[in-house]
């Protein structure tokens, strides 16, 4: 076996090293192709994670929803009773109310304003995001925020500075200034950047309509409900759906899910890197079927002179691998310089995960489209290919 | 004891064409010395390339023995026949002879690492006879940079250099002018003389008759003469003989 490998490798890699301006060629067209899959694939996780960043750092474990809000947080309103029993639930270590608008942020100068995530969380409850500078918001009724790593980085606010926030009253807009207390990481809702404020200051300065300007009771969207056990999570939902009126559950991936335009966003981004995938196999299989059908002769010399068909099909497999790593290599490489280059606007994530299963896949397909070509190689007849039969 | 390097029983390689059943290969039994050179002749169609391709290993024969120091060829599978052909047959063939990414010396040296034979003295001796063949200052080129004469003769050289028990040549002047063609095959038969091995050359240019020791006649799959007497030859090469 190992002397195979060893023919198989000197045959391979001499073949690619004396042709290596046509190996490199199709190196670099797998680059490309890594190049797309890998950016679908960090767009595809810039998206989401711009989508659901805040749910998915929440400290709960259950949103409770306004019944028939189809998981929708917009679309769900919930009143303040509603957090009161839904805390004497047994099983339930904390609630915090979630008040979502948005609201525009206006900087100084001639800095264009911009649009953020108002999103109103009660102090010391669950939904409040830990500060990694600074502090947490001390009361229900301050004038104090919160702002996530990613409107610190787009406006240069720092904790102590004040910020003026822009919300329509009625027909009316209305200018609200508020000081930053804590920057928390990035909390991204609804691909916006996010601004935490207290709930009460939320219902004050939110964006309403003439009717809601007057209305003394503020109404959430939804509650988050942190467990005392996360592993009791089904008898603790079924609990609060019996026992709390008019509303229903959705564990954190349910509501990601739910989050509009989410699935369907991630099914077209993942969709596209398929095809990109699908590409790559055709582009890499096309390329070494017509390698093997310009080599049928050479082939058959080898054979002829005593090379077996597991070091033929062995040095063709290595010569896809080899063709295939170095153009995922080079696409890599290509693609951590372009990322420097984006703006932290532009949502691309390189999640290791997400990146890691991107470059697996695209180092299975050369081998994968490779088959047919090693199929057809070791199939190769000496005596037709030297013309003896 | 079986005297030949070579030996055939009876050989028949028939096919199934429309019109029936077609013998390439007619009931031949023909025997080769080891240090004897043979030519085998005969026009278009008379069995001469399937029969080489028999004794090549690379073909079945329908029927019949072919025994290759002492062990026949035509009861092995797949797997034994090609590693009958690594390690006891050489082979030259018309065109396309060498892999075209290997340097002379890496063509030649590839039939030792085939075997698991190329170490340090492998390595030498395959510089050493590429050197006798004239080609000391074209070690490291590749085939396309080399004239078709110095091509066969790296061949030549591949299909010596791990001492088979036989060597083959298929038409190994079709592609040279006239003064390469006698210089390849007078080289040729110079080596298997001197190397002690059985040579068997098919070849459809009578010409090249002068370097052998035997010519073996073909004509609709069967053997019909076989000149032995070095004037019968010279008579066949100066177009004497029908």
């Amino acid at each position: 076996m190992k002397q195979i490998f060893e023919i198989s490798g000197f045959l391979a890699l001499k073949e690619i090293w004396r042709n290596r301006s046509r190996f490199l060629l199709v190196s670099l067209v797998i680059a490309l192709i890594t190049l797309l899959v890998l950016f679908i694939a960090a767009l595809g996780e810039g998206l989401g994670n711009g989508n659901r960043e805040y749910i998915s750092k929440l400290d709960a474990q259950l949103i409770a929803y306004q019944s028939k809000s189809d998981y929708l947080i917009a679309a769900s309103r919930l009143s303040k009773d509603r957090v009161a029993a839904i805390r004497r639930v047994d099983g339930v270590a904390d609630v915090g109310m979630l008040g979502t608008a948005n609201a525009t942020l206006i900087l100084p100068g001639d800095v264009k304003p911009l649009k953020v995530a108002l999103l109103g969380i009660q102090p010391g409850h669950t939904g409040e995001p830990a500060v990694v500078q600074g502090q947490q918001l001390s009361t229900d009724l301050a004038d104090e925020v919160i702002i996530d790593k990613n409107t610190a980085l787009r406006t240069d606010l720092k904790v102590g500075d004040n910020l003026t926030l822009r919300t329509t009253q009625g027909t009316q807009d209305e200018f609200y200034t508020l000081r930053i207390v804590g920057i928390a990481d990035g909390q991204q809702y609804s691909l916006q950047p996010s601004i935490f404020v207290p709930f009460y200051t939320w219902d004050r300065i939110k964006p309403k309509s003439e009717a809601e300007i007057n209305n003394p009771n503020p109404v959430a969207n939804v509650i988050l409900v942190k467990l005392k056990d996360p592993a009791k999570i089904n008898e603790v939902s079924a609990s609060i759906v019996s026992q709390v009126n008019n509303v229903e559950t959705a564990t954190l991936k349910q509501a990601i899910q739910a989050l509009p335009g989410y699935s369907a966003q991630q099914s077209t981004l993942n969709l596209q890197g398929g095809f990109t995938l699908f590409i790559g196999v055709l582009v890499i299989g096309g390329f070494f079927q017509i390698q093997i059908l310009q080599k049928v002769a050479q082939i058959g010399v080898l054979k002829a002179i005593g090379t077996a068909n597991p070091t033929v099909a062995l040095a063709s497999i290595i010569q896809i691998v080899v063709v295939t790593m170095v153009g995922v290599a080079i696409g890599g490489f290509l693609t951590f310089l372009f990322s420097l280059s984006f703006p932290p606007t532009v949502p691309i994530v390189f999640n290791g995960t997400t990146t890691a299963i991107a470059v697996i896949a695209l180092l299975l397909i050369g081998p994968l489209s490779g088959l047919v070509s090693t199929r057809y190689a070791v199939r190769i007849e000496p005596l037709k290919a030297l013309g003896l039969s | 004891m079986n005297t030949y390097a070579l030996e055939t029983e009876n050989v028949t390689k028939t096919y199934q064409s429309e019109s029936g059943v077609i013998n390439a290969v007619d009931e031949v039994s023909l025997q080769v010395k080891l240090g004897e050179f043979v030519a085998l002749v005969g026009p278009s169609g008379s069995g001469k390339t399937t029969m080489l391709s028999i004794l090549a290993a690379l073909l079945k024969p329908t029927s019949g023995k072919v025994i290759l120091d002492g062990q026949d060829l035509a009861a092995m599978n797949e797997v034994e026949r090609v590693s009958m052909r690594r390690n006891k047959i050489g082979f030259t063939f018309q065109a396309n002879n060498l892999v075209p990414y290997l340097s002379a010396v890496e063509n030649v040296e590839l039939m030792l690492r085939l075997n698991g034979r190329l170490d340090k003295t492998g390595k030498m001796r395959s510089r050493e006879l590429l050197a006798r063949l004239g080609l000391a200052e074209r070690l490291h080129n590749l085939p396309g940079q080399m004239s078709g004469g110095q091509q066969q003769r790296v061949a030549i050289a591949r299909a010596m250099i791990h001492n088979p028990s036989l060597v083959l040549a298929d038409e190994p002047t079709a592609s040279l002018d006239t003064e390469r063609a006698y210089q390849v095959v007078e080289t040729f038969a110079g080596l298997i003389h001197e190397q002690n091995r059985a040579g068997i050359m098919v070849t459809h240019d009578l010409r090249m008759c002068e370097y052998v020791d035997r010519v073996l006649q073909m004509r609709d799959g069967k053997l019909v003469k076989i000149y032995t007497n070095k004037t019968e030859i010279m008579d066949l090469v100066k177009g004497k003989t029908n």
